[in-house]
Parts: structure tokens; C-alpha cells; sequence
């Protein structure tokens, strides 16, 4: 009599690490990890072998030492008894500085010259392509360093404003573009609240609540149209608005300017320069129209994708509905074109942003000009101001692509 | 009935009149015109506009430009010439435009990058045409060797005795091949590396002695100009490519550590600027290698710049395999391929064709972002600029070197740009 044999254990062989689809994955996650670990250990056992021999020791002490460099460009108070990590703060403000503005403007102007490629005018479709082609494969930093040279080279310089017939003029009055800067009126509060210290630095009090009244005011505003929005479901009839929109947003903040004694400095030629006003340097607008002009091309391309993106048929239906024109762009094109442009248009910022980088070229004090620049030079620390910058730009990046996540998913498709 | 109608009209036209011509308002020149110019009040001063734009641009570059100097030592020079009147200074772009383009390179010696550009395009033709024969393809898989010989020179047994590693590799694996898959493709890899290692030093020396055969020995510090642009550019493009590939594949990978690491490695790069990272090759890499070990500055920068430009390639590359149906990854698992061969054969043909745009607009960055080379000390061709102004002769000469540098890239660039647009429609399958 024959007894059947057990089915045969399942038994654990060393080949099945390899061979069995269950273990591979495992074994080549410890063999990478197994790799990883020792590189890493390799590296930091090298830098420590190296600072070492350099007789230099790893600590960031250093951002608490007196700088003695002055910074030409500053939001906040700073001189050259400041400490180096003072001299990073004011670098950091005009990295975000440059970045803001830079994205505003570039955002404008790519919006204007997307739609405008597509326009039925013929000759403006053809400037506009060229201006995109042009800025779109030139460097960036070749276009940093062209308007640096326009402005230094090209502009007029303070003493062709002097004089009974002076060669330049300054725009209205009001805002004088020299080759060493743009001087521009300078807002003032005759009744002023004030300075609140936060610490590191100052914020006028008087902006603070201009710009709670303005928010205010759009809250108003938006409140109002949603109850239009209400009676005009209710009853068919939507109720004006415009007026009183306007009101709510317009009039507070010129009722505490007056309060306050809003008014303008403006420039004025004294010996050989312009005081008084605001001082924008060459190095700052050199950099916010490169950057900004540069950067509105590759928008107007993803405008126009955008909105060559909506089809034809959208726009056929609105007008089969009886929309007009303007309320067509507003409700149907436009939602629609917005959530192609907007993931697209945000990484043009984190470009735009990690471009301030270059701002070194024409000698714009930025946070890459600062701690990267001469505090490293001056401390000789490379290995903590190094890591400490990409620390910091890693962090806004990662801020702007935390807002674009968000973003996405808010007005994301939802798919059921 | 036509007898009523005849004794009712007086006349009757019995043949049929020639067609008018159309009014003058609606055919040829003048219709295009009012319908692409002037067809609305809007249009019209749109036109009006762009015409203003032009005029005044033309008005102003124009005379300079059809006034330029073609012949002169210096500025100084270059305005005596010109005696007040408005014009460009182009002599600077005779007087020193083969150092914007060839650096401190030796001028004997330019024919060595001449010849190393030229066989560029030969070995490239295969890759970017169809027609061209496969047998170039041969070429192209030398090429990278060749054109390093070519320029930086030395004996000519060294870059040929790194290029043996490859078939050494190919030996291993075939004599391996019965031992299993896996070992044989450790063993391919393993061989080259020691072949590098150790065998392929001393074997160039011995055959350098026994028959000397080489170039003249140029250091790096003499490149500079547009060619150390292309040099940059070119491998960076080469090398980001499969790079990137992989790193998208990790990315996408099921494997919780591949996946974590190839995140961490695509997001720390493209958050931080290039300039930092460049820095880092130029300040740090020493703090991170053994001590006393110093490789060519050209190489750290390319291998950074190579990084740069795989990161923004994995994201490019990533978006194309997930625009691809899931139904492509079932169908390839239901033909029983492994995950390699449904990669090569059904999934990257059709993930790399959708992110073609994307993949040619990395190379065009990357490409332009050559330039910052300039902040670490590399003599760029905007790094040249510098330097000629630097020059008594052509202190202020600002123009004529931002237009010369600037076409230079814009050709290069545009090239490219239109290359992919015919790319895409060559390799266009769908028929709507």
C-alpha cells in the first residue's frame, strides 16, 4: 500500500531572493539602501576628514559676527555693524522683492502678448510671435546683462535734466529715469501712526491698515454680489451693483488716506543727483524687466496653449445659449482656460524666482549676492552658507509648489 | 407659354452675360488687408499700433545697423570713422570673434574643434534622420571618445583603452550567459568598471610606449567661447536624457525606497537655482571627496549640469507615462513581458513621443543655461564679452557682443525648437 506523500513544505531558499517577484523587490530595496547608506557615509566621512585637515569646524556662529559690508538696496534698517545673518535677512527681502514684482509684471505681460498671438490682426500675431521666438532662445542672462547695459548705457544722465533746455525730461513731472536709476515720488503720511516692531524689523502702521480697509472693502464688495446673485435667482431681476461695489472698495482707503495726510515726494535735481523720491537702482530694474519681459514669453506661450486648449465648440454653445461676447469669455472660456494655464504659470514663478539667482550679474544685492556672495567670501564658511542658501531657496520652492498643489486640487476636474 | 411672355415683354435676352469681376474691395491684396488689418475699429488701432513699434524700432536700429564698421582696431577707432554719426562697431566681432568662439584654444589648433563639430553632425544624422544608414550608427557610439581625443589631445591609446571597456563588458556577458541572467548582468557591469579601474591606465601607458601616437595635450583652462558652450551643452543633453528616463522610472517605481529616493533627489534639484549648484561643483565637491583628489573643473560642471537637466527630464518624462492609457501596461503584462522589455517595447516608445516638446524644451534650457558658467569662472562666451571689454581697445562695447553671443544661441536654440516640431509630425500616428 502506497501512502501519498505531503504536498512538499514551502521551503525558503536563498535563490528565491533573487528569483521570486515576492523577494526581489525586497532585495534590491536593502541593496539600494545598503548603497545609499554607504555613500552618504562615505561623503560626510570625507567633509569631516577635510575640515579637519582645513582646521575648520561646522557651525553657523558666524551669522551672528559683525558683517562690515555695506548692502546698496535695503527694506529693512541695516549698516555694516550688522550681523551677516542680519545682511541674509535684507538679501532674502530683496530676492522676494525682485521675485514678486517680476512675477506680477511678467504675468501681464505674457497674458497680453498670449492673446495677442492669437488675435485676427495679422501684423500684431507676427510681432508677438517674434517677440516670443526672440526671448524664448536668447539666455536669460545674456537679456540680464542687456538691459543692465541699457539702462547704464542708454539713459540720460542727472545732468542732462539741468538747465534752461535740458535734453531730458522727466516723465509728468513726477518720475525721472537717469542712468543711475529711476526715481520715482515717494508716498508720504503726514499724520502718520507710526512704526510696529516685529522684531526684526519694522512695519508701518499706516500700510498695515490701508491694507485692512482695502480687504475690507473687497469683502464688502464680494458680499454684495452674492446677494445680487441671490435676488437674481429669486426674481430674474439682478439688482445694479456696479456703484456700490465700486464705493465699498474705493472709498475707505481715500478717506483714511485723507485722514492720514497722504502725500507725494517727489524727485527733485539737487547738485549732481536727484534726492527725494523713492531711488530704484539700475541693478533692481534691470533685473525686473529682464526677468519679467523674459519670463512673459514662455507665459504668453502657456496662455495661448490655454486657451487654444478650449474648444471651438464651447465658445458655439455659449452663443447657442444666447451669451454675449464679454460673457462668454467670463463664464465659459475662461474657467476652463484657467485651469490648463495656472499649473504651468506657477512653475514660470518658481523659475522666475530661482532666477533672481542671477542677479549678481549686474550687482543686485540678493540673497545669493549676500550670504552666498560676500559673507562667504569674507567667512570662508562655503560648506554652511552654501547649504544654507539652497536651504533657503528649497523652502520658497517648495512654499510655491505647496500653493500649486492646493490650487490643483481645488478646481481639479472631479471625476466620478 | 414662352409666346405669352413674348408678346407681353419687348425685349428677351437670349444669351447669358459674362460674369462681372468681383469689386476691387474683395479680391487680392486689398480684401486680405481689410480682413487681416482693418476689419474692426479695434483691429485697426491694433495695427496702427504694431505698425508705430515697427517704424520706431527700424528707425532706430536700422541706421546703426546699415551704418556699421567693419574695419578697425578699437573703439576709439571705430567712432573716428564713424565722425558723430550713429553706427555699429562690428570691427570687434572681426578683431575678436574666434576667441568668442574657441576660447584661449590654440589658434593652430582650431581645426581640431572644427573637425570634432563636424563629425558631431555625422554621428548625429543617424539619430535625428531616418534615411541616413544604420551603419553610422557605429559611428555615433565612438564619436564620444573621438571628439575628447580631438579636443583636449594626448595620446590617443587612452580614450581607445576606456572604449574597450564596452566590448570587455560584452564578452563577460556572453561567456556568462549560462549561468543565469542576473549573474551574467552583474558580471557585464562589473567587468568594465574593474577594466576601468585597473586594466585600462596602465594598458594606454604600454601601448603609448611601445607605438606614440597623439595629439598635442590642451588644458582645460584654454576652453572658453561658444565651443565650451556646445561642449557643455551637448553632453549635458546626451547624458540627461537616459538619466532622467530612469529617474522617472523610480519615481513611478512600486518600490517604497526607489520611489522615496528618486522624489527626494527630482525635488531637492529643481528646488534649488542652478547657480548653487554650480557653486557647489565649484567650492564644495572638494569637501565631499577623499582628500587631495581634484578632477577637471569641465567635468564637475558637466556632471552638474547633467543632474540639472535630469531632474526637470524625469518631471518631463513622468508626465508622458502618465498620459499613457493603463490599458498599454495590461496588454504589455498579457504578452508575459517583463517590466524591461514592456518598457523598451511598448511603454517608453509612446511616453518619450507624447513628451517630445517638453523633452526639446529641457535641452533648450539647458543649453542656455551654459552661460552661468561664467559665475564660477569659466570663460563663456558672455564671460568673454566681459573680459574684451575689459580690453582698453573695446572698453564700452556693448551691443555688437550681446548681438553676436545672442544669435549665436537664438540659431543653436531655434534649430532645435523647429527639429522637434518635425519630429513630432514625423512621428504623428493618430489620424485626426
Amino acid at each position: 500500500m502506497t501512502t501519498i506523500p505531503d504536498a512538499p513544505k514551502p521551503v525558503f531558499r536563498p535563490s528565491m531572493l533573487i528569483y521570486d517577484t515576492r523577494y526581489r523587490s525586497l532585495t534590491i530595496q536593502v541593496v539600494v539602501l545598503f548603497l545609499f547608506m554607504a555613500g552618504a557615509a562615505w561623503l560626510i566621512d570625507n567633509a569631516i576628514q577635510n575640515l579637519r585637515t582645513l582646521g575648520k569646524d561646522f557651525n553657523f556662529s558666524f551669522l551672528g559676527q559683525r558683517a562690515g559690508y555695506d548692502i546698496n538696496q535695503r527694506l529693512v534698517a541695516y549698516d555694516s555693524n550688522s550681523t551677516h545673518g542680519r545682511a541674509l535677512l535684507v538679501g532674502l527681502l530683496n530676492t522676494l522683492l525682485l521675485a514678486v514684482m517680476s512675477c506680477a509684471l511678467a504675468t501681464v505681460i505674457g497674458v497680453i502678448a498670449g492673446v495677442l498671438r492669437l488675435s485676427g490682426n495679422w501684423l500684431v500675431a507676427r510681432l508677438m510671435t517674434v517677440y516670443v521666438e526672440t526671448f524664448r532662445n536668447i539666455p536669460t542672462l545674456l537679456w540680464i546683462l542687456v538691459f543692465g547695459a541699457i539702462m547704464t548705457e542708454s539713459m540720460p544722465a542727472p545732468a542732462a535734466f539741468r538747465g534752461d533746455n535740458p535734453t531730458a525730461e522727466m516723465i509728468l513731472g513726477m518720475v525721472a529715469i537717469t542712468n543711475r536709476g529711476v526715481y520715482v515720488p515717494e508716498p508720504m503720511f503726514a499724520r502718520s501712526l507710526g512704526d510696529l516692531d516685529l522684531g526684526l524689523f519694522l512695519v508701518s502702521i499706516d500700510l498695515l491698515a490701508l491694507a485692512a480697509v482695502l480687504i475690507a472693502g473687497i469683502l464688502i464688495r464680494r458680499r454684495l454680489l452674492r446677494h445680487a446673485e441671490a435676488v437674481q435667482n429669486a426674481t430674474g431681476v439682478r439688482p445694479v451693483t456696479w456703484w456700490k461695489g465700486l464705493l465699498a472698495v474705493v472709498l475707505p482707503p481715500a478717506l483714511l488716506l485723507w485722514a492720514l495726510g497722504f502725500h507725494l515726494n517727489y524727485p527733485e535735481l539737487a547738485g549732481f543727483n536727484f534726492s527725494g523720491g523713492i531711488h530704484l537702482r539700475n541693478s533692481l530694474i534691470a533685473m525686473w524687466l529682464a526677468l519679467s519681459i523674459y519670463t512673459g514669453a514662455f507665459i504668453a506661450e502657456n496662455v495661448r496653449a490655454g486657451i487654444m486648449a478650449v474648444s471651438r465648440g464651447q465658445t458655439e454653445a455659449a452663443f447657442a445659449l444666447g451669451l454675449r461676447p464679454g460673457t462668454t469669455m467670463n463664464l465659459v472660456i475662461l474657467p476652463q482656460a484657467k485651469r490648463i494655464i495656472i499649473p504651468p504659470l506657477i512653475s514660470q514663478y518658481l523659475n522666475i524666482t530661482k532666477n533672481t539667482s542671477l542677479a549678481l550679474a549686474v550687482g543686485y544685492m540678493d540673497l545669493r549676492s549676500t550670504l552666498g556672495g560676500i559673507t562667504l567670501n569674507q567667512t570662508g564658511r562655503e560648506l554652511e552658507a552654501m547649504l544654507l542658501m539652497m536651504l533657503i531657496y528649497l523652502v520658497i520652492s517648495l512654499l510655491i509648489s505647496l500653493a500649486m498643489n492646493l490650487y490643483n486640487r481645488r478646481v481639479g476636474l472631479k471625476e466620478r | 407659354m414662352s409666346d405669352t411672355h413674348a408678346e407681353t415683354v419687348a425685349f428677351v435676352r437670349d444669351t447669358m452675360l459674362p460674369p462681372e469681376p468681383p469689386p476691387v474691395t474683395e479680391i487680392g491684396a486689398v480684401r486680405w488687408v481689410r480682413e487681416n488689418l482693418f476689419s474692426g475699429w479695434l483691429n485697426v488701432l491694433l495695427t496702427l499700433g504694431a505698425v508705430y513699434v515697427i517704424v520706431w524700432l527700424l528707425a532706430h536700429i536700422g541706421p546703426w545697423l546699415l551704418n556699421s564698421v567693419w574695419n578697425a582696431g578699437s573703439l576709439a577707432e571705430c567712432r573716428q570713422i564713424l565722425d558723430g554719426a550713429t553706427g555699429a562697431c562690428f570691427a570687434v566681432i572681426r578683431d575678436r570673434g574666434q576667441q568668442l568662439l574657441y576660447g584661449f584654444y590654440p589658434a593652430n589648433l582650431y581645426w581640431r574643434p572644427n573637425l570634432a563639430l563636424l563629425l558631431m553632425v555625422v554621428a548625429l544624422a543617424p539619430l535625428l534622420f531616418p534615411r541616413v544608414p544604420r551603419r553610422v550608427l557605429w559611428f555615433s557610439a565612438v564619436y564620444p571618445a573621438v571628439a575628447y581625443w580631438l579636443l583636449w589631445g594626448g595620446s590617443v591609446w587612452f580614450p581607445v583603452s576606456v572604449l574597450l571597456g564596452f566590448p570587455a563588458g560584452y564578452l563577460a556577458w556572453r561567456v556568462m550567459r549560462p549561468a543565469g541572467a542576473i549573474l551574467s548582468g552583474i558580471v557585464a557591469v562589473l567587468v568594465p568598471l574593474l577594466w576601468w579601474a585597473v586594466v585600462a591606465g596602465p594598458l594606454a601607458g604600454l601601448l603609448q610606449s611601445i607605438v606614440p601616437l597623439g595629439l598635442r595635450p590642451v588644458r582645460s583652462d584654454q576652453f572658453g567661447g561658444f565651443m565650451l558652450s556646445i561642449i557643455i551643452g551637448v553632453t549635458g543633453i546626451a547624458l540627461s536624457l537616459p538619466l532622467g528616463i530612469v529617474l522617472a522610472l523610480g519615481r513611478r517605481s512600486d518600490m517604497f525606497l526607489i520611489k522615496t529616493l528618486s522624489v527626494g533627489f527630482i525635488e531637492f534639484i529643481r528646488g534649488v537655482p542652478l547657480i548653487t549648484l554650480l557653486f557647489t561643483a565649484s567650492l564644495l565637491l572638494n569637501y565631499f571627496l577623499p582628500p587631495g583628489t581634484n578632477f577637471d573643473i569641465i567635468l564637475r560642471v558637466i556632471i552638474m549640469v547633467t543632474l540639472f537637466a535630469a531632474a526637470y527630464m524625469a518631471e518631463v518624462i513622468r508626465g508622458g507615462l502618465a498620459a499613457l492609457p493603463r490599458g498599454q501596461y495590461e496588454a504589455a503584462d498579457a504578452l508575459g513581458l517583463d517590466y524591461w522589455k514592456a518598457q523598451r517595447l511598448v511603454i517608453m516608445p509612446q511616453a518619450l513621443k507624447v513628451s517630445i516638446p517638453g523633452i526639446v524644451n529641457t535641452f533648450i534650457g539647458l543649453f542656455k543655461d551654459t552661460t552661468l558658467v561664467v559665475f564660477i569662472g569659466l570663460l563663456d562666451p558672455i564671460g568673454l564679452s566681459n573680459s574684451i571689454r575689459a580690453d582698453t581697445n573695446w572698453n564700452g562695447i556693448y551691443w555688437e557682443l550681446f548681438i553676436f553671443i545672442g544669435l549665436l544661441f537664438f540659431i543653436f536654440c531655434f534649430g532645435m525648437s523647429r527639429y522637434s516640431q518635425h519630429l513630432e509630425r514625423r512621428l504623428k500616428t493618430d489620424h485626426h
